[in-house]
């Protein structure tokens, strides 16, 4: 490596090198200057230098990158992967602005300083070629997510949480890394793009097989989809609610750019199989099927069953992560932008639940079903973002999440002939069904019922009620014009 | 011009949304004025051009490119005479929710956010598009039930709910199936109309979709979310419900089920009429045993109903053509008889019940709700001269040459029709005569002015119908026989 290269590498990571280099100011003025304030001024203080390390991230993030062929393909972005960088760094940034009111930590500059770090784990995640990268980046994704799990200190759950979490995020690591070890035994190679082409070369054997199922094990717990769900209930519920956002909204689209090309560059189309009704043959679409037959099913039956707001919400992003994997199932390159479209749409209407119910939790009400009696009046702004946001992920046209339904709806079924996986199409459909029941219990609650008690008007940040809006108004106009998203990620 | 109507709503909606004052009577005249608009509107546009088998297109613009998908608005002359019932039953439901207080800006919101989803779903010429107007009907109803309305309604909301999205679940099965294998990257309706699928896919998909649309049309036995969702809801809303809500599930079965997959139709029909003719049957014989006056309505409704989805099972000419002019006059009749049970005896004696209403004696103390009630029966019947009449011996007649058998059915579905609506008219009006007087009912209030508009319009609108049928049938018969339904002609004729 000479010099010229290092300087490329280093516009190429630019905006990576931003965000950590924010986090250490964070951390080092919470430290030294912040210090001493009162705790609600060190958030908001902190909180303002993380948004500022974001918005600069993003700005250098304009510049543009030139694929770098170094390190075995540690940093090559696919097209669109400049756009979903920008995509994560504004969910952090809403994040960001939805921690700013709370008080849920002493720990201020930490909570932003790994809030940063995390969001520049998910961007070297989505930008890399090569399994080492991969792994990197994943593991400092998770790690980050861990500490921040752990964060809420008045929360009994949430160590309890982040060692659930912990534990099972490191078996599903270790999965992975023995799948990934599999694969690079096969092929000699540790970057996707050449493991495509000679997977293709390879005979059909077990180990094969294995490194597949392992591989995608690991990736599937990233996702939280069932059976490696677990975890999620009691991280959402535990964890601050800005940090369970996080994990609900940049860590899903991540772990979907990246599952986009594990399977479609990595495993490529030879290895699909399929799940057809009478061709049932081996490869990772089955392993789709099943994943997302079970998280949908899982995910929209324990819903049903749950009061505490996060928790709904948790198994609710279960489901949805069962709809999601339905558009991977088709290995054509063209499902690439309607699995992004609906993760990315999936998120900005996480992203707002959460903030709804950090702006409650702020407010100092509890984020129950119950609680929720009465924000129509207290709180029209409020209730009404959450209405557009939980109709949206029921799919009630013509919002965002509609339009995501259907294009990974049609990608589900298109790659088949004869319309060999209309049972999954059925189930998926079925299954939204059932989940029309428990978004419309919140919108119900959130909208119609009195609150039990009188109750004063809702006092919120006025910075979160502008990101809410913003992020509502985001729902509203993808579902009118899909294309403004669609486009950049063809 | 015929695109009009849309747009207002939603932008009447918008702004009564998001500005409210509530003690005002303004937005009972800002609704009033939007849907007596979208009527004149509608009706100016099918004089200027009589509608007929020509798709006539509105707008077309480009909406998502890579997926075929466009903002591709037409009609032809199913769908304007569909627009005019939309027109007059709009215009009934603002009328006789004249005394809605409660929150009227959110309420007429809503109300026409409902109406521009009916407009949009009898407008659209896209699939994609048809499906998002289609089903964005569901919310503004749950909320207008569960928010405005009376018995049960918690209860009665979710369930309408679920059931139409049920409904539209499987209706977008079908959808996504047709966009997916037809392999045109295209969603417009013209094109797939032309491509034909092949049998096996029209085999599952016709029975999918056309059942999909056909439970937001109360198909037996999926059919019970109507009469609870009927009786919970507001007036306004039951007569939009039965008005032209039912109306858009058998509408998606005309225009998409039944000429896009018409050789699944044929494979089909049999099944579907015996669940219509079993609905027919059913709902009267359950209208005959009610207590409540609205669940007698409501009843009423899935067995009229059933005659509309016999007419479009059968798919021959006449018999479409008089499932479409049944959609009409049930839309018309169903909202009067809704306006005057909902309005003009509930919000007067706040009771429903058929032992307690004889007490009122409403022939005596409101003769004005009593003879519409009479005439709306009648009509209802099947009585000659109103529009019910021509319509369900067109869907007869349409019926005898493929089952005798169903037609003898349905038939008899008719007599208990009448015997319904005569215990109806006997026990909620006129009993009370033969019963000592109690002293103790102050007298119901007046009727007012715009119930005995909104009466006028709808009772003048289904008279008109019944004498002079000829004057919408020119509209749907030349529409049924124009090259949009080629397919299907082909495939059912004898």
């Amino acid at each position: 490596m000479n010099g010229p290269l290092h300087l490329d590498l280093l516009r190429q990571l630019l905006p990576e090198a931003v965000l950590v280099v924010s986090a250490l100011a964070v951390l080092l003025l919470d430290l030294r200057v912040f210090g001493r304030r009162a705790l609600s001024e060190r958030m908001a203080n902190s909180g303002t230098c993380a948004a500022v390390g974001l918005l600069a991230s993003w700005g250098v993030l304009g510049m543009g990158a030139v694929p770098v062929e170094t390190l075995a393909g540690a940093f090559r972005p696919l097209p669109g992967t400049q756009f979903l960088k920008g995509v994560l760094l504004l969910l952090s940034l809403a994040t960001v602005v939805f921690a700013m009111p709370g008080r849920f930590t002493r720990h201020a500059g930490e909570f932003f300083a790994l809030l940063l770090i995390a969001t520049a784990g998910m961007m070297l995640l989505i930008g890399t070629d090569n399994l080492l990268m991969l792994f990197v980046a994943l593991e400092l994704v998770s790690l980050t997510l861990y500490v921040l799990t752990a964060l809420h200190e008045e929360r009994p759950g949430a160590t309890e949480a982040a060692l659930k979490y912990f534990l099972f995020g490191g078996i599903a690591a270790a999965l992975t890394l023995f799948g990934m070890s599999l694969l690079y035994g096969l092929t000699g190679s540790v970057q996707l793009s050449v493991i495509g082409s000679r997977l293709a070369a390879l005979p059909r054997e077990p180990l094969l097989w294995i490194a597949l199922v392992m591989t995608l094990s690991g990736l599937a717990f990233k996702i939280a989809v069932a059976p490696f769900h677990l975890w999620a209930p009691d991280v959402y519920q535990g964890a601050p609610t800005p940090a369970a956002a996080l994990v609900a909204s940049g860590s899903k689209v991540a772990g979907f750019v990246l599952l986009l090309r594990v399977l479609h560059v990595g495993f490529g189309a030879n290895t699909a199989g399929s799940a057809g009704r009478i061709p049932w043959s081996p490869g990772w679409i089955p392993w789709i099927a099943v994943l997302s037959t079970l998280s949908m099913v899982a995910g929209n039956l324990t819903a049903l069953r749950q009061t505490d707001l996060r928790r709904l919400l948790a198994y609710s992003a279960i489901a949805q992560g069962g709809y999601g994997l339905l558009g991977l199932m088709d290995p054509r390159p063209e499902s690439g932008a309607a699995v992004l479209y609906f993760a990315v749409t999936y998120a900005i209407t996480a992203l707002g639940a959460f903030g709804v119910v950090a702006a409650m939790e702020a407010a100092g009400e509890e984020p129950t079903l119950p609680g929720l009696a009465g924000l129509g009046r207290r709180s029209p702004v409020l209730a009404a973002c959450l209405s557009v946001f939980v109709l949206s992920m029921a799919g009630i046209p013509p919002l965002a999440g509609f339009f995501g339904k259907f294009f990974v709806f049609v990608r589900a079924i298109s790659s088949e002939p004869q319309s060999g996986r209309l049972w999954i199409l059925s189930v998926a459909v079925g299954t939204s069904a059932v989940a029309l029941y428990y978004y419309l219990q919140i919108v119900r609650h959130a909208l119609l019922l009195p609150a039990a008690t009188p109750a004063p008007a809702l006092r919120v940040a006025p910075l979160t009620l502008f990101a809410l809006l913003l992020l509502a108004g985001a729902t509203l106009v993808l579902g009118f014009l899909p294309g403004l998203l669609l486009n950049p990620l063809q | 011009m015929l695109a009009f109507p849309l747009y207002l709503c939603f932008a009447s909606a918008l702004g009564l949304l998001l500005w409210r004052r509530t003690a005002s009577r303004l937005p009972h005249w800002i609704t009033l004025a939007t849907c007596g608009l979208g009527l004149l509107l509608t009706v100016t546009a099918v004089i200027q051009r009589t509608p007929g088998a020509e798709v006539v297109t509105l707008v077309r613009l480009p909406w998502i490119p890579t997926w075929g998908a466009e903002f591709h608005l037409a009609a032809d002359g199913l769908s304007a005479s569909l627009l005019v019932l939309t027109g007059i039953a709009s215009v009934g439901g603002v009328l006789f929710s004249w005394n809605v207080q409660d929150r009227p800006g959110e309420f007429f919101s809503l109300y026409l956010t409902l109406i521009g989803a009916v407009y949009g779903v009898f407008l659209s010429w896209d699939l994609l598009l048809f499906f998002v107007f289609y089903e964005l009907a569901i919310i503004p109803k749950y909320l207008l039930i569960a928010r405005w309305g009376s018995t049960r309604r918690d209860y009665a909301a979710m369930k309408l709910a679920l059931y139409s999205f049920l409904g539209s679940a499987a209706v977008l099965v079908g959808i996504v199936a047709l966009y997916a294998t037809s392999g045109l990257n295209t969603l417009d309706l013209s094109a797939l109309a032309r491509h034909s699928f092949p049998p096996s896919t029209q085999a599952w998909a016709f029975p999918v979709l056309f059942a999909g649309f056909a439970i937001l049309a109360g198909l037996w036995p999926l059919h019970t979310w109507a009469p609870t969702g009927h009786v919970a809801a507001p007036t306004a809303a039951s007569m939009l419900l039965a008005g032209v809500i039912m109306k858009l599930g058998a509408y998606g079965c005309l225009r998409i089920a039944l000429p896009l997959l018409p050789e699944g139709a044929r494979e089909s029909r049999f099944v579907f009429g015996v669940l219509a003719v079993a609905g027919i049957v059913w709902g009267a014989l359950v209208a005959l045993r009610q207590r409540d006056f609205k669940f007698v309505i409501g009843y009423s409704s899935v067995s009229h109903m059933g005659f509309v989805i016999l007419g479009l099972a059968m798919a021959t000419p006449l018999a479409l053509s008089g499932a479409v002019l049944q959609m009409i006059s049930h839309g018309i009749i169903a909202g009067l008889l809704f306006a005057v049970v909902g309005r003009m005896v509930y919000d007067r004696t706040h009771t429903r019940d058929l032992e307690e209403l004889g007490a009122h004696r409403l022939g005596k103390t409101l003769p004005f709700a009593a003879v519409t009630f009479v005439l709306a029966g009648f009509a209802s019947m099947g009585v000659p001269g109103f529009s019910g009449f021509i319509a369900e011996l067109q869907i007869l007649l349409g019926t005898w040459p493929v089952s005798g058998r169903l037609v003898a059915v349905a038939g008899f579905g008719i007599l208990l029709g009448a015997a319904y609506v005569l215990r109806a008219v006997h026990l909620g009006f006129f009993r009370g005569d033969d019963s000592p007087p109690l002293e103790a009912l102050a007298p119901p209030a007046p009727i007012t002015v715009p119930e005995v508009l909104g009466s006028g319009l709808l009772l003048v609108s289904t008279v008109g119908l019944g004498l002079f049928p000829g004057f919408v049938l020119d509209w749907i018969q030349p529409a049924l026989a124009g090259p949009f339904f080629d397919g299907l002609r082909r495939v059912m004729v004898p």
